[in-house]
């Protein structure tokens, strides 16, 4: 297994809003899912991801609600406002203009 | 942003706070059981799939604090509890907290109360009426009158009939009656009003009704009153039958029609009114005949509310509009005479005016008081700040941030100040209705100056309170930015009298404590020496030896003829009495609130410049008026019992009036013309005070009682007895004639000048006691900070008196060292009252702010003071015991 790459800054909370588009899920899900997708090349630190979720929850962007987990055990689950929504297609937009700028930048010979 | 999903987070965060902390609990630990069962599954053993998960999730109890950051509880949280310790901490040091919240309420209470009374006197005086805040006070002017003639009647119907920007204007008049019911007779005052009065003001009466449209025209054709909710309980003892019944007001009988509803005490600022009268009814209650229909006699106090929305310069200028029109229109009377506003606190016609001054003093002076009361607790605070610099040492040691520690202290400062704020307050509510006790009573009269404690006032004292915790907390919040943490954890170095450094700061406070109390001293001795010459002036008459009364014959139902036969008598009888050297009747008393009567004349052989219309005051006065007051008359003859109605109409002038209208030429012999009337001037009397001590000379002339309204009730007499023996003799005699008169309260001319300056004795003493109130506080400031040197000085001290200074050496060192700083703050205080005494100004009469006796007085003052305060603190220095102070370091 490769050393896991550390998240960069700011991209943790576009990682969870990206995830919870899809459906409202739980921390752990959270965390398993982005390791999954990303083939297990990001590792979320764990540490970090509660805070996170609170401020987004505090930011309006996402929102929470006890409900039952596939294992039967009660579980926080949190799922994408409207406004996250926007949100999150604004910040993906940016992250792409970024990344195309690096990859020029890295390709010039 | 989005506060609709964040509001309730914050608040279920702030009171639910137990359920949030487990439901963040169980979200952790749902995650941890999650991961836990991954381990396992991995093939870990539980125990160590337990460590490993716990591991993985960084500590819990770090997630978890993060977690609470993110909702920002933790501001909240920490501003609690330093509410909480500082609470503990005052508790813990009873005498500090006593003595700090102490000056607090005092400096915040000095505050709160003089916005109550500005709030309750100026800006909202009649709680009960609608829209005070756009109701303003109308009045005229002249090119000799710039401040507030009243109106004329048909100038005040016109300026109604063509105001477009204001929703309604209303007269409402001063005025007095002496009230007989059962068998008590006594003065109260009252209101003529225009007949939309009650509309006007919205204040419906509870009984009855109000004024009807036409009931103010017409000469003293509507007898009707409205009395006041206070008078009907009190007199009329609440009767609920009162509405219809009648009541003798000024001799003639009123139809009681309404009663005006608890808490409305009129549109007067100074006294509550007890019944008003529509203006049909003026000549019934006031001097100068009728007047409805005289656009020369101004008589008017009006009020008008503007439109919502309209602004006070359109509205002024309007009034120029209108009131220019009637000029060209009237030109006998108008002439040169302009109609004008004014807002409510600065209405020129009642007490609003001559409290005005005083009250913008006040609020210079309670603002010196409260910085005085600030710097007080800002030392006490600092004193403790430096017993707790181990405390900050080790709270910055272990890493608080000093914004940390600069809002733990501002916190108790505001805990402090709270406290301060809150005994301020009941203060206030205490000194609600002090102000009126400070004038003293007049003749059965009752004052009203109520405080009002409303939202402004409340929201005023908040922000004070709230400039206050700046005030005092930065001071040892600026001393723990100086904590050098290595230093401080040592030990503490041992202080030296006089010694720089940190001192400079407690100081500085007591500097700013004595110059601001200096300042205050020289204030206070200004307005007592001013008050001293108001009081000491020659009005123009004698004020010693003249006493006066009045018995109110027309009140009593009499008619002229038996009023006439009834003056005579009692004259007669008054003159036999044993000291009585001389008394004469007369229409009023000068420097009394009642006003002359004003009019416009004619003067035979002077032509008035085209701006201006002759109106002069003049007062009726009988036979030895002059002799009995001790007026002197530089030309001519005193009116004699032989100017009566048959007679040749005569007339005494003063001497400004003869210089301005005969210009140099004998005015004897020559004529002036009143009502339409020609009369002779027989004499020409020194000029005297009319209706205030502090008016400029003014015109002014005199006419016989007999050969006009024969209506004067006052009766002055000249007599070296005591007023009390003259008030008994008096009475005596007015029983002897009609057993159901009784004559008003006999006193000297020179009461009727104190009470004539009330305004100014008030003013002093509010600034003596401040003045004072402020010196003691200085003074335990001054002993605070020495007594503080002595106790961090006992080494220096010892090792002085080890080395051989005696005692006295020693007294000397600490007593020049508090004297010096006095010294310097008198300085910077002498500094400052030169500058700010200026603002006296009106207050101060004959009197220059920079008079040298009250600043040596103040000096002298501040000097014991100040030696009082040092002198304990010196001489505990001096019983300092060498060898323990030289031990214990």
């Amino acid at each position: 297994m490769a050393k896991p790459t550390d998240l960069v800054q700011g991209t943790l909370d576009l990682l969870i809003l990206k995830t919870l588009a899809l459906q409202p899920m739980h921390g752990w899900g959270i965390a398993q899912r982005i390791r999954q997708v990303s083939k297990d090349v990001l590792q979320v630190n764990q540490g970090a991801l509660y805070p996170a979720l609170h401020r987004l929850e505090q930011q309006g962007w996402i929102r929470a609600k006890w409900g039952e987990s596939e294992n039967n055990r009660r579980a926080k689950f949190y799922s994408l406002t409207p406004d996250g929504a926007k949100y999150l297609r604004q910040e993906q937009a940016q992250w792409k203009r970024l990344s195309l700028a690096i990859e020029l930048v890295l390709d010039t010979p | 942003m989005r506060w609709y999903y964040k509001l309730p987070l914050r608040l279920r965060s702030i009171f639910h706070k137990n359920q949030t902390e487990l439901d963040l609990s169980e979200e952790l630990q749902f995650h941890l059981q999650n991961q836990i069962d991954e381990y396992v599954a991995q093939g870990m053993n539980p125990k160590e799939a337990r460590h490993a998960a716990f591991r993985s999730l960084g500590g819990i109890e770090q997630a978890k604090e993060e977690c609470r950051d993110t909702r920002k509880v933790n501001l909240i949280d920490n501003f609690l509890q330093d509410v909480r310790f500082g609470l503990r901490i005052l508790r813990r040091s009873p005498g500090f907290s006593i003595l700090a919240i102490l000056c607090l309420t005092l400096g915040i209470g000095a505050n709160a109360a003089v916005f109550s009374w500005i709030e309750g006197i100026l800006f909202r005086p009649y709680p009960a009426v609608a829209h005070q805040e756009r109701l303003v006070a109308i009045g005229g002017t002249s090119r000799d009158e710039p401040r507030g003639t009243p109106l004329s009647w048909p100038d005040f119907q016109d300026l109604q009939r063509s105001c477009t920007l204001c929703e309604t204007l209303f007269v409402s008049k001063i005025t007095g009656t002496t009230l007989s019911i059962g068998d008590r007779a006594e003065r109260t005052t009252g209101s003529i009003v225009s007949a939309n009065y009650f509309d006007a003001i919205a204040v419906p009466p509870m009984l009855g009704r109000g004024f009807l449209p036409g009931e103010d025209t017409g000469q003293s054709a509507h007898p009707v009153a409205v009395i006041s909710y206070q008078l009907w309980q009190g007199r009329f003892r609440g009767d609920p039958q009162i509405v219809g019944k009648t009541q003798r007001l000024n001799g003639v009988m009123h139809i009681i029609v309404g009663v005006a509803p608890e808490g409305f005490y009129g549109t007067f600022v100074g006294w509550g009114m007890n019944f008003w009268v529509p203006a049909s009814m003026e000549d019934i209650f006031e001097s100068g005949g009728y007047k409805l229909e005289d656009r020369g006699a101004r008589w008017i106090e009006a009020y008008a509310r503007l439109r919502p929305g309209v602004t006070f310069a359109q509205a002024q200028q309007e009034f120029a509009a209108i009131s220019g029109r009637l000029a060209a229109e009237y030109p006998a009377t108008n002439r040169g005479r302009a109609i004008r506003f004014w807002p409510l606190w600065q209405t020129p016609f009642n007490n609003a005016g001559t409290l005005l001054p005083t009250l913008e003093i006040m609020l210079a002076v309670v603002a010196f008081v409260l910085l005085i009361a600030c710097a007080n607790v800002g030392n006490l605070l600092l004193v403790r700040s430096f017993a707790r610099r181990h405390e900050m040492s080790v709270r910055l040691a272990v890493g608080a941030g000093r914004a940390r520690l600069w809002k733990q202290l501002l916190t108790e400062g505001l805990v402090l100040s709270l406290f301060g704020a809150a005994g301020g307050l009941l203060v206030a509510y205490w000194c609600r209705h002090a102000l009126a006790l400070l004038f003293p009573a007049r003749g059965g009269v009752q004052m009203h100056l109520p405080g009002e404690i409303d939202w402004r006032v409340l929201a005023l004292s908040a922000a004070v309170c709230l400039a206050t915790t700046l005030l005092m907390g930065l001071v040892p919040a600026l001393q723990t930015g100086k904590i050098d943490l290595a230093q401080s954890m040592k030990m503490e170095s041992a202080g030296v009298v006089g010694v720089r450094g940190r001192a400079w700061v407690r100081s500085g406070l007591v500097l700013v404590q004595v110059s601001l109390s200096f300042v205050l001293l020289v204030g206070a001795g200004l307005l007592m020496q001013s008050l001293l010459k108001v009081r000491t002036a020659s009005p123009g008459f004698n004020t010693r030896g003249v006493q006066d009364t009045a018995i109110d014959l027309v009140s009593a139902g009499y008619d002229a003829a038996r009023a006439q036969t009834f003056q005579d008598a009692l004259l007669e009888r008054v003159r036999a009495l044993p000291g009585v050297e001389s008394a004469a009747f007369a229409r009023m008393t000068p420097l009394s609130y009642v006003s002359s009567a004003t009019t416009p004349i004619v003067v035979d052989g002077y032509q008035p410049p085209p701006e201006e219309s002759p109106t002069v005051e003049y007062n009726e006065v009988g036979d030895d008026y002059f002799v009995t007051m001790g007026i002197p008359l530089v030309a001519g003859r005193e009116f004699t019992r032989a100017d009566d109605e048959k007679a040749a109409l005569v007339a005494v002038v003063n001497e400004t009036m003869a210089r301005r209208y005969w210009q140099g030429r004998n005015p004897l012999g020559e004529r002036l013309q009143l009502k339409g009337r020609w009369m002779q001037v027989v004499g020409v009397a020194k000029d005297s005070k009319y209706s205030s001590v502090r008016e400029k000379p003014t015109p002014f002339f005199f006419v016989p009682l007999r050969q006009n309204s024969l209506r004067g009730s006052v009766l002055n007499i000249r007599t070296p007895l005591a007023p009390q023996t003259m008030a008994t003799a008096i009475a005596r005699e007015v029983h002897a004639l009609d057993s159901n008169l009784a004559p008003y309260e006999v006193i000297t001319m020179q009461e009727q000048l104190d009470r004539s300056t009330s305004a100014q004795m008030v003013a002093v003493t509010l600034v003596g006691i401040l003045g004072g109130l402020a010196l003691v506080l200085a003074a335990i400031g001054l002993y605070g900070v020495m007594s503080y040197a002595v106790s961090q000085s006992t080494r220096e001290l010892g090792l002085r008196m080890a080395l051989g200074a005696s005692s006295s050496n020693l007294l000397r060192l600490v007593l020049s060292r508090g004297l010096a700083l006095t010294g310097a703050g008198v300085l910077l205080g002498a500094a400052a009252a030169l500058l700010l005494t200026r603002l006296l100004g009106n207050l101060l009469y004959q009197v220059s702010p920079r008079d040298p006796l009250a600043f040596g007085l103040a000096f002298a003052v501040m000097t014991v003071a100040a030696s009082a305060a040092c002198f304990l603190p010196a001489w505990r220095a001096t019983r300092t015991d060498p060898m323990r102070a030289l031990r214990t370091e």
